[in-house]
């Protein structure tokens, strides 16, 4: 099984074959539409993680010490980088997630999203992911 | 107009964003500066700083008769009566928080109504509910219609004994609705209600004559204006101004005060508590002096050539739908691409240089209204070009590739 860092680099690795915005966008663009999406019912205000331009939806999991989280955007460009998210963090236990550092986003050139005033959910969510981590590890304990 | 000239005078437009020349097409949240504004707050600082209205020293005295001038030339801009009826504040939110503020301290109790509209800014609804909250008044709300227009049968039919004020947009800043804000004035008068009217997105497009309204409360922000931020303008008929109480409280204010009992300063200063923003107060007169020698009849020519130019533009593209049809529309285009979420089309725009509002532009009844998460909305000022809304067509176009 891979580290949240070797997940990471494998996503930057895969960025560094586009040289201009487009072709990263596009990739993005491309990855937001393979996320395979919640259903509208599971978009419900339960699982809503706020932000004020676009709308992202996480839903945690565990089983075995080890969490899986599903998550959806009405953004295509959120959802993409959301999935990316979900991938470099899905499969790890509370604690690898409580102490990771999500440095790819920004070596991928995607800060900006990042940014809390593109107020897009994306920082909010992964605040509630590392919200959900540190409630299943005092679980566990 | 020459709006290469015209072009050069403002610094930011020269610049580039992401590698492309910058199309600055979000003059509806907040308008771009020429140099002579600029230079005027700097020099202001530089050369002419000091607290007003206290000092007997040479530079209070001359930042006070700046000050003062700046009043002047706000109440000949707008024609008000006196220049006692131009209150400074930080700009529209303020202003209307000042009169909702006033009518719940003095003239709203329960079963009172607020007559607002379904197209207003944040602005002009949270202070008049939290007004209604604290005195059991109601509020009431003119809805609208398909194309983003008042349906007037409904605000007469709201009219009634219980209506304190009606508090409306002139133009509207989600859509570009040029409200028929003379009717209703008209018809809130010859029942004797007083009209506020928010004229944020309205000042940069037309000459606004509030004598000629007739209205009982205009509110403005400098920022949308070409002037500075943090500064604005409430324009109130005296008689309303020397009826509502004080705002805050404070330094300038005053006439006496004495742990017993304060006396209040006469107007404007009454609403002018504690040091204001001096120097947007004057960045705004040389702001509106700007305004003034290109004139407001050929800005709103030439505002609503690039309209007209841009509405059919954008048509073109098949699956983008224009949000606010209006007949009279200030030069604000609202739409959606094709099923695209605003934050797509908006982050991918600015990938080219183009800035657009993507959200509900603070309006989310009216996105409510219309069933959508928001829109992008471009919005045009006299220093905007056609080939600027060229390149926001091709920019959209690609937008369409990369999400289709
Ligand atoms: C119609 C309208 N009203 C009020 C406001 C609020 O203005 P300010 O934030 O300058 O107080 C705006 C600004 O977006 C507006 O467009």
């Amino acid at each position: 099984m891979m580290s949240i860092n070797e997940r990471q680099d494998e996503l930057i690795e895969e960025f560094s074959m586009f040289d201009d915005w487009m072709e990263k966008y596009e990739y993005i663009i491309d990855m937001g539409k393979d996320v395979i999406g919640l259903t509208e019912e599971l978009k419900s205000d339960d699982y809503l993680v706020r932000g004020c331009q676009s709308r992202v939806w996480l839903i945690p999991a565990q089983e075995n010490g080890i969490l899986q989280f599903q998550a959806d955007s009405d953004a295509i460009i959120t959802k993409g980088i959301v999935g990316m998210v979900v991938r470099v963090l899905n499969n790890s236990s509370a604690d690898e997630i409580l102490k990771s550092d999500l440095y790819f986003v920004d070596k991928i050139g995607l800060k900006e999203h990042l940014s809390p005033t593109r107020s897009n959910g994306l920082v909010s969510m992964i605040k509630k992911i590392k919200t959900y981590a540190l409630a299943y590890s005092a679980k566990a304990i | 107009m020459n709006i290469e000239q015209i072009r050069k005078e403002f610094p930011i437009l020269q610049q580039e964003v992401n590698g492309k020349p910058l199309v600055y097409f979000d003059n509806a949240a907040s308008t771009q500066k020429p140099k002579v504004v600029i230079d005027r707050v700097a020099d202001y600082y530089s050369n002419e700083h000091s607290n007003i209205h206290r000092g007997v020293h040479s530079l209070s005295a001359a930042a006070t008769e700046e000050y003062e001038l700046a009043r002047k030339a706000v109440q000949a801009h707008f024609n008000a009566k006196f220049d006692h009826e131009i209150v400074f504040n930080k700009g529209t939110t303020d202003g209307i928080n000042l009169v909702a503020n006033g009518f719940a301290k003095s003239f709203l109790k329960e079963g009172d109504e607020v007559i607002v509209s379904e197209l207003e800014h944040h602005s002009n609804i949270v202070p008049w509910q939290m007004a209604c909250e604290q005195t059991g008044a109601k509020l009431k709300v003119i809805p609208i219609t398909d194309s983003g227009e008042w349906i007037m049968k409904e605000f007469h039919n709201l009219l009634s004994d219980r209506t304190k004020i009606i508090a409306v947009n002139h133009v509207s800043n989600a859509l570009g609705t040029m409200n028929p804000i003379t009717d209703v004035i008209e018809a809130a008068h010859s029942k004797g209600i007083p009209v506020l009217l928010d004229g944020a997105q309205a000042v940069p497009h037309m000459a606004v004559d509030v004598q000629a309204l007739d209205c009982d409360f205009y509110v403005m922000s400098g920022h949308k204006l070409f002037g500075p931020t943090g500064v604005g303008v409430l324009y109130g008929k005296e008689e309303w101004l020397n009826k509502l109480p004080p705002y805050q409280g404070g330094g300038d204010m005053i006439k006496t005060v004495s742990f017993e009992k304060t006396t209040y300063n006469e107007l404007p200063f009454k609403f002018e508590a504690g040091t204001p923003n001096i120097a947007g107060v004057i960045g705004l007169k040389t702001a509106i002096d700007y305004v003034n020698e290109i004139g407001l009849g050929a800005i709103s020519d030439y505002e609503q050539e690039l309209l007209e130019y841009g509405t059919e533009k954008l048509s073109q593209i098949e699956g983008l739908k224009i949000y606010g049809t209006a007949k009279n529309k200030a030069s604000v285009i609202s739409f959606l691409l094709d099923g695209i979420h605003p934050y797509d089309a908006g982050t991918i725009l600015d990938k080219l240089g183009i800035a657009v509002r993507t959200g509900h532009h603070c309006t989310q009844p009216v996105m409510t209204r219309f069933g959508i998460p928001g829109t992008v909305r471009a919005s045009f000022a006299f220093y905007n070009t056609k080939e600027e809304i060229d390149a926001l067509y091709e920019g959209l176009l690609r937008v369409k590739k990369m999400f289709s």
